[in-house]
């Protein structure tokens, strides 16, 4: 019971927080927003026995993603809400809405084919950094080598961007 | 969960808050008391024994002040602020062990205390970050860029210092990397504890972490985001009042948070720098005088070893306040990414060349890397600049006022 | 203690997404699109992670939480060019409305 209802309350914020990021004029307070939306969903890791993946959720969007976003807002000056001079295009906006709630629906057509899945109680190893680890270094060895050189290239290409062409 | 543990927990928890809210006024007057003395002046002597109440009256005197909102700032955000850089620094602490007694400590023994505390403290950077901008002034939001860009850079040299006190212990769970240094030193000594200080790849980890704690907390010489004489104490400029008062208490919390987690990580928790296990041994043989001697060691002295030690990591910090200057910026990105994260890189290689090769293969690495470091990077002396610098210099001329 | 159903999960996951999928089109501020990207993928995440605790065996959970991992580093990569190029947009042009960087097609 204790479980339901601390669910309840987190998809209470997540889902207000997500409405939230998407409905604000202000870019600063979207981000705002989905910080605490990340936030929710690392307690929501928590209970789904993934305290390692939580503790990462924190640090690597809360912490990292999230406080870049933040500043390159600031360093552009992005952070006043949206101009009117922005493209206005009316049939867009309803459009998009109804869209998302076709979306919304198809995928809960879905999710509801397993509402009959028993509850089920994951294995108290599986959330651990030790266990996450183990498999990260036999069985996905491989992925974690690719995810490595992405993350260079990532870095890589950032630098190459921001570099000031002296040319 | 029963009632009996819910009460163990918030007696955890307020053990807790009340030692980082005990504390913080001590360590506010031992910073302005010594601080003073590194300066050569008295310091806050009046107000109470050796101007212990000080505090006491400063935060009376803020809880007072009127409150200045700046006329075009983001009032929520502007309000929500500085309770986001105190929150963190609140919570930090709580995967600390400060005693042996696992019902009174840590607050939760999870098994990724650690990552925990990265966690938090990475969340420190909101509320600089958003003071900064939301005051609506040019000095404030330039504090804020520079203390965002500040933690995040420093925290991946913190992570790599951490990440060598949990290779060397093999869990991320605070309560044991204690244990772990709990054994004899590097094996052999067996009257002294092994504090991952006392190991090649502590030092040298213990070395970065210190540094990078410093930056974290924005602390001199790394406390560009509120320098003073540039920017008019940046985020903080336009808070006053309680909300100044937060800032302050989340500074200073964050600092005894961080200097807990040094002590834990790297010297040694609340162990005894010295092993006193013979004495519970004669105890439980011979009794009378041991057992009373047995319960001070074992018991009574751990929280009173932890607190030394951050005591003597706080006075550290307020001792390289009143030593070093303030870094520039373009070095301090320097000494943050060209410097801490390679060293923390090799680091851990050979952290872990000595859990699979034995120590002297470790050993002779570190030899290696430190020659090699010395004979190239080391031996290169930066050229003096300071006569060519003068003979160029110009005397000011302020520019002609633009006309038309 | 009764736990949560695996479709309470997802349909929050669902949520998620189609809000997610409404920034996209709708915001026409490059960061704030950039955000409802990540919004989405952490809508993926939720679900891998809801799946993860329904599987039998360890090593099937462990795979999910390994995924979600991935989508995590992923992620951070994305973030670093997508600022990245976003920089440079407002470098040679001070409007970033999305709409009007059509260099391209011009």
């Amino acid at each position: 019971m204790a479980e339901r209802l601390l669910f309840f309350l987190l998809a209470l914020i997540v889902v207000s927080t997500a409405v939230g990021v998407v409905t604000n004029r202000n870019p600063v307070r979207s981000a705002l927003l989905l910080v605490a939306n990340f936030f929710s969903l690392a307690l929501l890791y928590f209970l789904l026995s993934a305290q390692f993946l939580g503790v990462l959720q924190i640090i690597v969007y809360a912490g990292a993603i999230m406080v870049l976003f933040l500043f390159v807002i600031m360093l552009l000056n992005l952070g006043s809400p949206e101009p009117a001079t922005f493209s206005e295009q009316g049939y867009r906006r309803p459009l998009a809405w109804l869209i998302a709630l076709g979306m919304f629906a198809l995928l809960v057509s879905q999710a509801l084919v397993v509402a009959g899945t028993p509850p089920a109680q994951a294995d108290p190893q599986v959330g651990t950094a030790r266990t996450i680890g183990y498999a990260l270094f036999t069985e996905w060895s491989f992925a974690v080598v690719v995810v490595g050189v992405l993350l260079t290239v990532g870095v890589i290409g950032s630098i190459l961007l921001a570099r000031r062409r002296s040319a | 969960m029963t009632l009996v543990d819910l009460g163990w927990a918030l007696l955890r928890i307020a053990i807790m808050l009340g030692f980082l809210l005990g504390t913080l006024p001590l360590v506010i007057w031992l910073e302005r008391r010594a601080l003073a003395w590194f300066q050569c002046r008295v310091g806050p002597n009046r107000l109470g024994p050796f101007g212990l109440l000080q505090p006491m009256a400063d935060a009376a005197k803020l809880f007072f002040k009127e409150e200045i909102v700046p006329a075009n700032a983001d009032r929520l955000i502007w309000a929500l602020a500085p309770a986001l850089s105190l929150f963190p620094a609140l919570v930090a602490a709580a995967t600390i062990p400060w005693g042996p007694n696992r019902l009174l400590t840590p607050v939760a023994d999870v098994d990724i205390g650690l990552l925990y505390f990265l966690a938090m403290s990475s969340l420190a950077a909101y509320g600089v970050l958003l003071a900064g901008w939301s005051s609506n002034n040019k000095y404030s939001l330039l504090g804020g860029l520079r203390a965002s860009a500040q933690v995040i850079s420093y925290e991946l040299g913190m992570g790599l210092a951490l990440a060598t006190a949990i290779l060397a212990s093999g869990s991320l769970r605070m309560t044991s990397i204690v244990e772990m240094q709990a054994e004899p030193l590097w094996g052999v000594v067996p009257f002294l504890h092994n504090w991952l200080i006392f190991t090649p790849w502590g030092l040298v980890g213990g070395a970065l972490f210190f540094i990078c704690m410093l930056a974290e907390t924005n602390r001199a010489p790394f406390d560009l985001p509120e320098a003073e004489s540039e920017l008019v104490a940046g985020y903080q400029t336009e808070y006053s009042s309680m909300k100044f008062a937060a800032f302050f208490m989340g500074e200073y919390i964050a600092i005894i948070a961080i200097c807990a987690i040094m002590t834990t990580c790297f010297l040694g928790g609340y162990l005894a720098p010295v092993n006193f296990s013979p004495i519970q041994t004669l105890a439980e043989t011979q009794g009378g005088v041991f057992s009373v001697l047995a319960t001070i060691t074992v018991a009574l002295m751990p929280p009173i070893w932890f607190l030394l030690k951050v005591f003597g990591l706080v006075f550290s910090f307020i001792w390289i306040r009143a030593t070093l200057l303030r870094l520039r910026y373009d070095q301090l990105m320097n000494l943050g990414w060209r410097f801490l994260i390679p060293v923390g890189l090799v680091n851990l290689a050979l952290l872990v060349v000595y859990i699979v090769f034995g120590w002297v293969p470790a050993l002779v690495g570190y030899a290696l890397v430190a020659g090699l470091y010395f004979a190239t990077v080391g031996a290169r002396r930066p050229p003096k600049r300071t006569v060519e610098l003068v003979s160029q210099a110009q005397p000011y001329r302020p520019k002609e006022a633009h006309l038309g | 203690m009764e736990s949560v159903p695996l479709s309470a999960y997802l349909t929050l996951s669902a949520f998620l997404f189609a809000v997610g999928a409404v920034g996209v089109v709708i915001k026409r501020n490059p960061i704030v699109i950039f955000m409802c990207i990540e919004l989405m993928l952490n809508a993926a995440n939720l679900t891998f992670l809801a799946f993860a605790k329904h599987q039998p065996t360890l090593q099937a959970q462990v795979a999910g939480h390994v995924f979600v991992l991935f989508v995590i580093g992923v992620a951070a990569a994305e973030v670093a060019v997508g600022l990245g190029i976003i920089t440079v947009m407002f470098r040679l042009r001070e409007n970033i409305d999305i709409d009007q960087v059509n260099l391209m097609r011009e």
